[in-house]
């Protein structure tokens, strides 16, 4: 009966992992209980298998080209037409799954980590640290986020991994001021004077003692932001400063259906479905997320 | 596409003066002093953003004026009169100068000063962005109102959908899908650029706007057809407003229906549509300014998009057309004045709200 409900629901948990265990079934309890997190999470899901499983789901090469099926409208072998090379759609949404979620991942790897650490380091140490630290936070953040990534994707040239790095920069300091006001909050509680007392050093203290109680304000607040992040990389593509062809990613596919929007829809909208499906997705499961994981918000949003 | 402003940045809590007459005088001094040296800092670093992103370019401006072959004594010299053999701090001091003065150098495609160039396009997004609020908040904030005294019901559920939309629809698609429909299927509307060719220089540039210049100069003709080109582009622009501004209209307005005294006005018999739209909405109108004004900040952001869908002749643009181009003087310059315009609506919305609201002076 290791895993029964009775025992993740027990009051007084007997381990460290059962007592973890147990909170992670309540949220998932929860969230399960409101249907637009669960129509989030299914989407989130499906972008997860279709980026591993691609190759299965796929029904064409994402990059082979058939000039004699070129422009085909939806039907038939190709659910979603093809484009001016022959390239079946449906198979290089699929295959875009991949690529757009190596961008999310790669982009919250960079930017929470960083944000976090800023924040409670300027949270902790108060004084002319915070000072410095929020003021150059503030300036990234007085800055148009989709202005500031092509500046930089500008100086650092076009290209996936450019684009992630850019967005990274222009991401990182919303979570900067989220985690400097969490630090904030408990900066001053007695559990953390207790630890201070015991000799633990700064780094301590904020790597063992802060850090952890940030992450579920930001797993919320990065849940949240994929949208952004997707639209922003979807952007930087369709500008051709993203992901270069013939990668399938969507929004440089949408910029290459551009030419054909009058006659040929499908080129430039498919691609456009699946970013809103997915952007949708990470709305829906972030609010989700929030009403379970952050009381102070409710029945709000 | 993300038009969600990011959240304007709390001005720092200031040292109150003790003493009252005298006290209150000196802190709304002091108050105004502090977001004017806030805004001042944060001008500053914008600059030191965009001198930054001009130095870490692996494009050698050197080698741009004098080709890849001089000779290196060339190379040197130029590089000398270019003032990049000097230490950094000494060419951001000296760029600074250069920004302060209105010199943002010269655009590599156009030929023109980056500052005239950026002067001649910007009403056409300022046009464009303006039309665009004017419908966000017209939609936006009526469509909040009834979300919030609807809790719960379908109309409810269907207008946060909407306004969940407005953060997960690519801005340049739901363009181009307009296009494609309103344009070449329904011909509703006239196609990409800010008039047809037909009508191009008819009416003189006075302030920039077409529908301004147009009426000033009396021909309706060239209005009616500025309207129908300006129509489409400055809809898609204010449907991301109208989501973000009816989202937080919504949720203001939760927040005041949920107060004690709007049950007290229901338990003395006042209508509910005077419960709504006296007791309830009036409260929320300050903040809600600020909301507009952070809305208008974004659509900036929002324009570069929808400008390279339509062809519009703005900012945006021109900011693309200058990155494809690899024109970082246009570039910078463009980034620069957008950053600008953004911090400065933002600070001013701030300052507005502590203008309007009693509590926050």
């Amino acid at each position: 009966m290791a895993f029964s409900r009775d025992w993740l629901l027990e009051d007084s948990p007997g381990s460290r992992l059962q007592a973890r265990l147990g909170r992670l079934y309540r949220v998932l309890l929860a969230l399960g209980r409101n249907p637009l997190a669960v129509i989030g999470a299914a989407i989130v899901l499906a972008l997860i298998l279709a980026a591993l499983a691609a190759p299965l789901l796929a029904t064409h090469s994402p990059t082979a080209q058939n000039l004699s099926a070129r422009l085909t409208p939806p039907g038939g072998a190709y659910w979603m037409g093809t484009d001016e090379l022959g390239r079946d759609i449906y198979s290089r949404v699929i295959y875009g799954a991949q690529i757009t979620l190596a961008i999310v991942l790669l982009v919250a790897v960079i930017a929470a980590p960083v944000g976090l650490i800023v924040g409670a380091v300027a949270g902790y140490f108060g004084g002319w640290i915070d000072r410095i630290l929020m003021g150059i936070t503030d300036i990234f953040l007085s800055m148009p986020k989709l202005i500031l990534a092509l500046a930089f994707v500008a100086a650092l040239g076009p290209g996936i991994e450019n684009a992630i790095i850019a967005i990274a920069i222009a991401t990182w300091p919303g979570y900067a001021r989220i985690a400097r006001a969490e630090t904030l909050t408990f900066r001053n509680s007695e559990f953390i004077a207790a630890v201070e007392l015991q000799g633990a050093s700064p780094f301590r203290v904020i790597a063992l003692h802060i850090l952890p109680l940030c992450t579920s304000s930001m797993i919320i607040r990065v849940t949240l932001d994929m949208a952004g992040i997707i639209l922003t990389a979807a952007g930087l593509g369709f500008i051709g400063l993203g992901a270069q062809p013939p990668l399938p990613e969507w929004g440089a596919m949408i910029s290459r259906g551009r030419a054909f929007i009058l006659d040929q829809w499908w080129v430039a909208t498919m691609p456009g479905f699946a970013i809103i499906a997915v952007s949708l997705g990470f709305c829906f499961l972030g609010d989700g997320l929030r009403d379970v994981l952050d009381p102070k918000h409710g029945e709000k949003g | 596409m993300t038009l969600e402003p990011h959240s304007a940045v709390p001005a720092p809590s200031l040292p109150v003066p003790p003493g009252r007459a005298r006290g209150r005088a000196l802190r709304r001094l002091s108050g105004v002093a502090g977001i004017l040296v806030t805004v001042a800092l944060t001008f500053l670093g914008l600059l030191a953003i965009t001198f930054f992103i001009g130095r870490v370019v692996p494009i050698d401006p050197v080698l741009s004026v004098v080709g890849d072959r001089a000779p290196q004594a060339v190379y040197d010299r130029v590089r000398e009169e270019m003032g990049l053999d000097r230490p950094l701090p000494v060419q951001f001091l000296a760029y600074v100068g250069d920004v302060l003065q209105g010199d943002l150098g010269t655009s590599v495609s156009t030929g023109r000063p980056v500052i005239d160039d950026l002067s001649r396009v910007f009403p056409a997004t300022l046009e464009m962005a303006t039309l665009g609020i004017l419908i966000g908040v017209a939609l936006g904030v009526p469509m909040g109102v009834v979300a919030a005294s609807h809790q719960g019901s379908w109309l409810d559920q269907a207008i946060r959908v909407v306004g969940l939309l407005g953060y997960s629809v690519p801005a340049f698609w739901l363009g181009l899908v307009g296009l494609a429909l309103f344009y070449a299927r329904l011909h509703w509307v006239s196609g990409p650029g800010r008039i047809d060719i037909f009508y191009d220089g008819l009416v003189a540039p006075v302030t920039g706007l077409m529908l301004v210049d147009s009426l000033l100069a009396g021909d309706l003709d060239v209005f009616a057809n500025a309207v129908q080109h300006l129509v489409l582009p400055a809809s898609v622009l204010g449907f991301f407003s109208l989501a973000y501004i009816a989202r937080m209209t919504r949720s203001f307005m939760l927040d005041q229906l949920s107060q004690e005294y709007v049950t007290t006005a229901r338990v003395k018999g006042v209508p509910e549509r005077l419960v709504i739209w006296r007791h309830a909405f009036r409260p929320i109108l300050v903040p809600l300014v600020t909301v507009i004004g952070l809305s208008y900040a974004g659509l900036l952001e929002g324009s570069v998009m929808i400008e390279t869908i339509f062809s519009w002749p703005g900012i945006g643009n021109y900011l693309t057309t200058a990155l494809l181009n690899a024109d970082m003087n246009a570039v910078l310059g463009a980034t620069l004045v957008i950053g600008a315009v953004f911090i400065g609506i933002n600070k001013a919305s701030d300052m507005l709200y502590r203008l309007l609201d009693p509590r926050a002076r």
